[in-house]
């Protein structure tokens, strides 16, 4: 067991950020942190607040309703773009849901109306005046960061979604929808991915439904702190596969 | 009335018998989902009939039992309105309880969502409204645009023409009974100039001993709907409901006009509460426990003396009420106590574990609990919700709990995730099975915690065994 080791989590606009049970994610690699004896700090980054990215190794961002997302946009661009910028370029994990998913694009258009994005991530998205993309949702994913050791993983959530994002030529999504919609309901694709970030709208949350997704966070936010590569002890993931397999059904995947 | 109406009002009425006969319990809203197939107005017609027009109620939690409350009250009156009691409360389910019952005036539950659509054709005189929490964001969408709708409603409500007469203090128009503690509901009384409508009164808790130690988790009103500043709270009481103000300009929490002054919670057993009213002070023995029942009462108290009843006769209807199916009530099974507790949203399920903490006081290895989580339509698609409840709360407080349910192993993984010792936990998919397995171990009582379709499920159960046959309309 590895006592010297830290995850440093630093949550963006937890007071605005919330609205699907975000907390949940947060409370999974907290736990997962503790029982194999791993450090665990939380810091939060609310409106107006900066912060060093070098004392962060995974940044979480969650979703809020419009009007939140709309004043955390616009703060989170002034107060805080060029810190997350330096922290995904350094390798610092990120995980993006929902409306956090869609700030990392250029822009994301209300209507009239087009908030402009941190611009992390090559993607653009644009509220339809369609049906709202609502249920449960699996995809099938490739979470390795190079090309060479690509490994494809299974994950469930549930999407509640009216923008519809397209990704930039440059852009590598998070993984192909297997049931569901994912970014527009068109491409058959489903979030972003990029160095150690991922943006995705899946929720449910996310990260208690998908056990080995949280772990990986958790291994390269580690690996980023201490510059060597981390193996994670096993944990008794019962609960944790019956929990996923369950989501996989609602989702119609088996 | 059309003869064609007439023709169609019969031949869903004549449904409601064969449902019942043919023993497909549960078939209460059959006449009204054919009627309004039939006849889309058929609501506004049905109501035409409400002499004394109607008192509708819709809040995320409690609605079903404010309306409980206020039939309570009515009745200890004499008074005995067209209500659609069975919680069906769509509006197949409002058209069904106009098909199948007479009367000179009504009481109506109604979905949140479908309140815009069905109330302001039910002859409403007062509108009772008691919060909005983040609820199954997967069919009412995000909280806000729910607030948007009913702000419009009450707008034009407001606006529009006399409400019919109630017995003894009539306004000239709509009524509304609104939550002074809860911002969004709150500001739904206040016209574009901050002052107050005609016609409102406010009820809340004044009672500071009984507030929250910090803000839960499931927060959902942090904004001022005027300004978009930060709310500043001094308490809070359940969720965002407690005393607030604007630090940026007036549209804080309105002084409560029936309030309760002193409230002291017995657990299970229910509460003791002191209220202030414009006609008096009331002392209450409530029969139902929680912060959030006192909510309740106090609505149905504001109903009560908006529609003419005197304070004593109030009093008296609101200790003689009952919980209404699922909500706090305690059925014997295989010889021992079952208390039902429904949950089915984060504020609401806080409220039950708040309930179960005060439970777990005393000695004793811990509450033996059953949750049974379902993610059909009418619990929400989306069990995310579970993970924004504060099941932390008893987490040194459980001797077993049992997880069912359509998706039971999320509901395990929470409980493990919120401290609750992993060997205490099991998981059963199986309603009645697993119902049968929590009673057998459990020492004494059992908590059983169901969503809504579950608590259906149950409710089905216990019927089949004759265990609560009562409840069947």
């Amino acid at each position: 067991m590895r006592t010297d080791l830290e995850l440093r989590l630093l949550a963006l606009y937890p007071e605005q950020m919330n609205i699907y049970a975000d907390r949940g994610n947060i409370i999974f690699l907290q736990r997962r942190c503790e029982w194999r004896g791993i450090g665990f700090s939380y810091a939060a980054a609310g409106p107006g607040e900066g912060f060093d990215p070098g004392e962060h190794d995974l940044v979480y961002i969650g979703g809020g309703q419009d009007r939140d997302q709309v004043l955390v946009a616009e703060d989170m661009l002034r107060s805080k773009g060029a810190a997350i910028d330096s922290a995904i370029e350094d390798g610092a994990a990120l995980l993006a849901v929902c409306g956090g998913y869609q700030l990392l694009g250029h822009s994301y258009q209300l209507g009239e109306r087009s908030i402009q994005g941190l611009g992390v991530a090559d993607l653009e998205t644009v509220r339809g005046e369609g049906e709202r993309l609502i249920g449960n949702i699996a995809i099938e994913a490739d979470l390795r960061p190079g090309p060479d050791d690509a490994e494809a993983l299974v994950l469930s959530g549930f999407e509640n979604h009216g923008g519809r994002t397209h990704l930039g030529a440059g852009a590598t999504p998070l993984g192909r929808v297997v049931h569901g919609h994912g970014n527009n309901g068109r491409d058959g694709l489903e979030g972003v991915r990029r160095l150690n970030m991922i943006g995705t709208y899946m929720h449910g949350p996310l990260l208690p439904k998908n056990a080995p997704l949280a772990d990986l966070l958790i291994a390269r936010a580690l690996e980023r702190r201490s510059g060597s590569e981390v193996a994670l002890e096993p944990l008794e993931d019962d609960l944790e596969r019956l929990s996923h397999q369950a989501a996989l059904r609602a989702a119609g995947g088996g | 009335m059309s003869a064609l109406f007439s023709l169609k009002r019969g031949l869903a009425r004549a449904s409601g018998g064969l449902s019942r006969i043919s023993g497909r319990g549960g078939g209460t809203t059959l006449p009204g989902r054919l009627l309004v197939g039939m006849a889309p107005d058929a609501i506004e017609r049905l109501a035409q009939d409400l002499d004394r027009g109607s008192i509708v109620v819709s809040s995320t939690n409690g609605k079903t039992t404010t309306a409980g409350m206020i039939a309570g009250v009515l009745a200890a009156a004499g008074r005995h309105p067209v209500h659609n009691r069975a919680g069906s409360n769509m509006h197949w389910g409002v058209a069904t309880a106009l098909l199948e019952q007479v009367g000179d005036e009504g009481l109506f539950e109604l979905d949140e969502a479908w309140l815009p659509r069905v109330a302001p054709q039910l002859r409403p005189r007062l509108l009772v409204l008691g919060n909005l929490f983040r609820d199954q964001l997967d069919r009412y969408g995000e909280l806000e645009h729910l607030a948007d709708e009913w702000a419009d409603l009450v707008e034009s409500l407001a606006t529009t023409a006399p409400a019919p007469d109630s017995a003894g203090s009539a306004p000239d128009g709509v009524g509304f009974a609104l939550c002074a503690d809860d911002p969004l509901v709150a500001d739904l009384g206040r016209d574009a100039e901050l002052r107050r409508r005609p016609g409102v009164t406010y009820f809340g808790i004044e009672d500071a001993s009984q507030a929250l130690p910090e803000l839960q988790h499931a927060h959902d009103a942090k904004h001022c709907r005027r300004c978009g500043a930060a709310y500043r709270y001094d308490r809070a009481f359940v969720g965002h409901l407690g005393h607030y103000s604007c630090p940026s300009c007036d549209a804080g929490r309105p002084v409560a006009d029936v309030a309760a002054t002193r409230v002291e919670l017995r657990g299970m057993a229910g509460s003791q509460l002191l209220v202030d009213t414009p006609e008096g002070e009331l002392g209450l023995e409530l029969p139902l426990p929680g912060l959030y029942n006192v909510y309740n009462a106090l609505a149905a108290i504001t109903a009560g003396l908006r529609s003419g009843v005197p304070l004593e006769t109030i009093g008296a209807g609101l200790e003689s009420t009952r919980a209404v199916f699922g909500r706090v009530e305690t059925i014997e099974v295989a010889g021992k106590p079952v208390s039902i507790l429904l949950i089915k949203n984060p504020a609401g399920a806080n409220e039950v574990l708040r309930t179960l903490r005060l439970e777990r006081e005393g000695p004793g290895e811990g509450l033996d609990i059953w949750i049974a989580l379902n993610d059909r339509i009418a619990d929400g698609r989306d069990v995310s919700w579970i993970w924004d409840a504060d099941f932390e709360l008893l987490a040194d407080g459980v001797r077993r709990v049992v997880c069912s349910g359509s998706r039971a192993a999320e509901m395990a993984l929470r409980l493990k995730y919120a401290g609750w010792p992993r060997d205490r936990i099991e998981v059963s998919d199986r309603i009645a099975a697993s119902l049968d397995d929590a009673v057998t171990a459990a020492p004494g009582r059992l908590f059983a915690l169901p969503t809504y379709t579950a608590l259906l499920e149950l409710r089905r159960l216990l019927s089949d065994r004759g265990l609560a046959a009562e409840y069947w309309d």
